[in-house]
């Protein structure tokens, strides 16, 4: 077996009283996508948020490819290959929907420039393939302040994309995206990581989606992994089912 | 149509002054604000305030001071080089420590470093000529004397193809990258932070380039009047820059020139004919802005221009 590409290992972080990660040891493998599911509050934000250096663990260590990352930022972690996506959308309310993705796209390919425009050719071809990808190619001059929850989704994912990440890691992508919009969704979203190798963690609340698109589960329950294997063996479960299916 | 409108506004600089002669000093003055308000503006386009701008506006006028009396460099191009690479230098050292900071900590650290210096250009009195000021010289141009009068002409006309060009390049400096991601540092710096993007980085070149453009306004100004004193590093003079830009509006290159335009001829006219309340119509003027014309004075000389689509 290859090594790990993440490997979380004995993290515990907690908010006042509230335990949201209590010994987690998570190793996500190279090319798989793995799927977090768990109740509200049980940690699983926490998780990614730990994963990319927004919270720091008071114990443990999270490890990219045996490069210990957990004391990195942020913007270094991002630099080493792992992007995410958010639960809450968050862009950059002032611009247009392909401005958002030209600033992602350049700060992949070269942001430094003073006196070249954002708007260059080179941007908008990628930013135009990009917006393709998540069905988005007729909303790239909306205003973003404006648009509907769902369409925002889809451009924060977008955004993740954008910086060809090694591992993606996605906070509940198909929340907001309407029910008839999540498997095509979902199926672009596959096709696209599959293609490039990318490996990626997602957290769902939708069980039919689990079941279709993920390689492995892990079950989340108030700040501890309570299961780990293949969809159809960890969600036949009973425990799961009684524990986190049931109250989902 | 955004070019026939720049080139009307150029017009007006380069006409009004041969028919009124004592316009070229208020035109000339405004360029010199205009500048100083332009760097201040660039910060506003990432949600910072800065109130402590006059310190590099008077640094770039005792820059050219110093160059010329101290160091005895008195060729005009290079006292204004030498003041924006003066002005940016700070700026650099000043900026690495700013752009830690947001909102109110902000503007408010800005006003106290610059307060600070005001307080050291009156106190070292051998340095600086304390709360009496320094005069600067009229400069040489190619190594070639010129008359005061020459001077004030060649500051308002190569003053207006400077602020064309310095104009153009911050233009494009707003449209890159590093431009376009100063209003996401206000609208979202996290998620610039998870594109990869130090913000620090970003706000530090915003704050050098707000350092030299102010630096530059100062130096025009200094050889301008040919005296500079404590008072042009008072905070008041760093309100004034927010005030032109917010004015003018912070949204491009030009508005911080309409803003500086507005509130100079106000003045001058206001001080001529009704002293006490020039500063009641500007303030006027500003509320008006705040409340009805979010992109400032230059936003509605652009809408006003604009034409409709023709049936
Ligand atoms: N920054 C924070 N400050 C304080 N408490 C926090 C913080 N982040 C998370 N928590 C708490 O930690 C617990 C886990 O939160 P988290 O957001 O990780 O849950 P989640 O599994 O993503 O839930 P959901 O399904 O609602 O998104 C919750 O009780 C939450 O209130
Ligand atoms: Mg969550």
């Amino acid at each position: 077996m290859t090594a790990p590409l993440l490997s979380v290992r004995d993290v515990h972080v907690s908010f006042g009283g509230v335990r949201a990660a209590d010994g987690v040891d998570v190793e996500v493998r190279q090319g798989e996508v793995l799927a977090i599911i768990g109740p509200n509050g049980s940690g699983k934000t926490t998780f990614i948020n730990l994963c990319t250096g927004y919270v720091k663990p008071h114990a443990g260590s999270i490890h990219l490819e045996g490069r210990d990352i957990t004391r990195n930022t942020p913007r270094q972690i991002t630099k080493l290959g792992i992007a995410r996506a958010f639960q809450i959308p968050q862009l950059f309310t002032e611009h247009r929907v392909i401005d958002n993705l030209m600033l992602a796209v350049a700060a992949r390919q070269g942001f430094w420039q003073v006196l070249a425009p954002l708007d260059q050719p080179a941007h908008r071809q990628r930013a135009t393939a990009l917006l393709e990808m998540v069905g988005l190619q007729d909303q790239a001059e909306s205003d973003v302040a404006t648009l509907p929850e769902g369409i925002r989704k889809l451009t924060d994912i977008a955004l993740a994309l954008a910086l060809e990440p090694r591992l993606l890691l996605l906070d509940e992508p198909t929340a907001g995206v309407s029910s008839g919009e999540k498997f095509p969704l979902m199926d672009r979203l596959m096709n696209v990581l599959r293609s490039q190798g990318v490996t990626a963690v997602f957290v769902e609340h939708d069980m039919d989606l689990v079941r279709r698109y993920a390689d492995r589960v892990i079950v989340w329950n108030q700040g501890k992994v309570v299961a780990d294997g293949p969809p159809d063996e960890v969600m036949n479960d009973p425990a799961v089912l009684r524990d986190v299916v049931g109250v989902i | 149509m955004r070019i026939a409108l720049l080139l009307a506004l150029a017009a007006l600089f380069v006409a009004f002054p041969l028919a009124f002669p004592w316009l070229a000093f208020v035109f000339t003055l405004v360029i010199s604000k205009g500048f100083a308000a332009l760097g201040v503006a660039v910060l506003l386009r990432a949600g910072l305030i800065s109130i402590g701008h006059a310190l590099f506006y008077s640094l770039g006028a005792y820059t050219v001071a110093y160059l010329s009396r101290g160091a005895g460099v008195t060729d005009l191009i290079l006292q204004l080089a030498g003041a924006v690479a003066v002005s940016s230098l700070v700026g650099l050292i000043i900026g690495l420590f700013m752009v830690r900071y947001r909102g109110i900590f902000f503007a408010m650290l800005n006003l106290a470093v610059s307060m600070v210096f005001f307080t050291l250009l009156s106190k070292l009195y051998a340095l600086t000529g304390g709360t009496d000021g320094v005069r600067i010289g009229t400069p040489t141009l190619f190594g070639t004397t010129i008359e005061r009068d020459t001077l004030e002409s060649i500051l308002l006309y190569g003053g207006l193809v400077l602020a064309f060009g310095v104009g153009y390049l911050v233009h494009r400096y707003l449209k890159s990258p590093m431009g376009e991601a100063l209003p996401a540092v206000e609208t979202n710096e996290i998620r610039l932070e998870y594109l990869g993007i130090a913000v620090p980085r970003v706000l530090l070149a915003a704050y050098v380039a707000s350092a030299g453009l102010a630096g530059l306004g100062g130096a025009m100004y200094g050889l301008l009047v040919g005296h500079v004193s404590p008072e042009l590093a008072y905070w008041t003079i760093s309100g004034q820059l927010v005030l032109v830009a917010v004015l003018g509006g912070i949204g491009g290159v030009v508005g911080p020139f309409v803003g500086a335009f507005f509130l100079e001829i106000i003045r001058s006219f206001a001080v001529i004919y009704f002293d006490n309340i020039w500063n009641l119509i500007i303030g006027a003027g500003l509320l008006i802005v705040i409340f009805f014309l979010p992109r400032g004075l230059y936003g509605l000389i652009e809408r006003a221009t604009q034409r409709g689509p023709r049936r």
